[in-house]
């Protein structure tokens, strides 16, 4: 059946109609675009992560990701539209989810029957919105200044010293940190829950919850070393 | 058992509600939740005080008719069971006990406890049901062989008695599990099949002009459902509908 629909996506037109207006099409369209970032996350982490134990394959795979135009031109606006896409879906979702129950009830004992994270996603969401604003004054402003408005000269070395020197500041480490601490509450339940919203929920959810799971604690905390590896080396 | 009791009061659908409070003693524990709410009543009508509306039927377990939000949740703490089937046992004495309304913006308060839940019956006739060709020549059903795995997972989603619990659980009042019951137990069958494709676009349509919100795999209405409908049924519509959207 799932490889029915996904072979439909290919070859006939999208109803765009239903899919964006419909509340299970919402649903599937924040699923999709969740896993899309979570894609990119991987790929994120693992470049920061290689930063760890060498700074010149570093600094050849950030140059390669800052110059080649693929990168740049196509998967760069592709990336900038998911997340700004994901977030924008969320507030549009979570206003029409109010609008749902106008009278709110005196006692509502939502812990009894959800988890916390499950309740508050547009709460730890919301943090690491403002996280990215901060992320990109950190870095995706300053790099797009150098070799867009000022025009530079191309130094395939500077990455490195650049991300390092940003982490000698220890409140820039601590709100890394609280971010990336919100960042996984968000994947634990975003995670495993956009399969259920694109339809997989068989005898392999069980192994996915668990997957993503592990994927929500294991990603955020290995930033969370990044940040603090290259803070308590600059000190 | 000496209870009180925090009931919503509203005298009728445009009338502004209130929270009132009333104690009431000697409350069996063996009673259902529905016996002492009508021991209530005797006594708020032996005071000249209009008794409280709240909507029942079967007192089985198995019409959907009652409801109630108790102790901020819906048909109370105990699990897959209803209102009528809760038991005062539940409680402890000295308890205080908060009952309200089930609240969506697509179940409108009638009076008190009342709520109007016909959104629902709008959403099953908008196509939770399998057109028969009545004019003599039907097909005997039991010639149909059908997949025992499916026939199972087809009564489950049946067993669905449109009670509203999903909804007033939920934090979205998303009826997303009532209407992918639906969907799912006929999707399911052989007999469903052929009018798939319209009953999932016009079912869930229907879901959304009501005003019900949008599902956030929270979990909660499978764990405050009375008949344990279960996620599954949510994932099955999800790609019932991708695949008939996509269809066309």
């Amino acid at each position: 059946m799932l490889l029915r629909v996904y072979a439909l996506i290919l070859v006939r037109k999208l109803n765009t109609m239903s899919l964006t207006s419909s509340t299970i099409g919402r649903k599937v369209a924040m699923a999709l675009s969740g896993l899309f970032l979570v894609v990119f996350l991987t790929q994120h982490f693992t470049i920061n992560f290689i930063s760890v134990f060498s700074e010149n394959t570093f600094n050849e795979i950030s140059h390669f990701m800052g110059n080649n135009p693929l990168v740049q031109f196509i998967l760069q606006p592709i990336l900038i539209f998911g997340v700004i896409f994901h977030f924008i879906m969320g507030f549009v979702l979570e206003i029409q989810n109010r609008k749902s129950r106008v009278v709110q009830y005196n006692m509502y004992k939502g812990s009894a029957n959800a988890s916390w994270v499950s309740r508050n996603m547009i709460w730890s969401g919301a943090v690491v919105l403002s996280f990215l604003g901060l992320h990109f004054y950190d870095f995706w402003f300053p790099e797009m200044n150098y070799k867009y408005v000022e025009i530079l000269p191309l130094d395939p070395n500077r990455y490195y010293e650049e991300m390092t020197h940003k982490f000698h500041d220890y409140l820039r480490v601590i709100l890394y940190v609280i971010s990336f601490g919100f960042l996984a509450l968000h994947l634990f339940h975003g995670f495993a829950s956009s399969f259920q919203s694109v339809g997989v929920n068989n005898k392999y959810s069980e192994n996915i919850k668990k997957f993503a799971i592990a994927f929500s604690v294991v990603i955020p905390l290995g930033f969370i070393f990044i940040a603090l590896f290259h803070h308590i080396n600059s000190l | 058992m000496n209870l009180t009791l925090k009931v919503w009061r509203q005298a009728n659908a445009e009338a502004k509600g209130r929270m009132e409070t009333y104690p009431i003693a000697d409350v069996s524990p063996d009673m259902s939740f529905l016996e002492m709410m009508d021991v209530l009543n005797e006594q708020l009508m032996g005071q000249g005080i209009d008794p409280i509306a709240f909507d029942h039927d079967c007192r089985e377990g198995i019409c959907g008719m009652c409801s109630m939000f108790i102790n901020g949740e819906a048909h109370g703490p105990d699990r897959l069971v209803t209102t009528c089937q809760l038991h005062m046992r539940k409680f402890n004495d000295g308890d205080t006990i908060t009952i309200e309304p089930f609240r969506a913006k697509a179940f409108p308060v009638i009076k008190d406890l009342t709520v109007d839940r016909s959104s629902f019956d709008r959403v099953q006739q908008a196509g939770g049901f399998v057109s028969v060709n009545t004019s003599g020549n039907t097909q005997d059903a039991n010639s149909i062989p059908i997949d025992k795995h499916d026939a199972d997972k087809a009564f489950d989603a049946a067993a669905c008695i449109g009670c509203g619990a999903c909804v007033a659980t939920c934090k979205n009042a998303s009826a997303m599990l009532f209407v992918s019951a639906k969907v799912s137990q006929y999707a399911l069958l052989p007999q469903g099949k052929v009018e798939a494709t319209d009953r999932v676009m016009n079912m869930v349509k229907q879901m959304d002009e009501e005003g019900f919100g949008n599902c956030t795999n929270t979990g909660a209405c499978e764990v405050e459902c009375p008949k344990g409908i279960s996620l599954e049924n949510i994932a099955r519509m999800n790609r019932e509908y991708l695949y008939a959207s996509l269809k066309g």
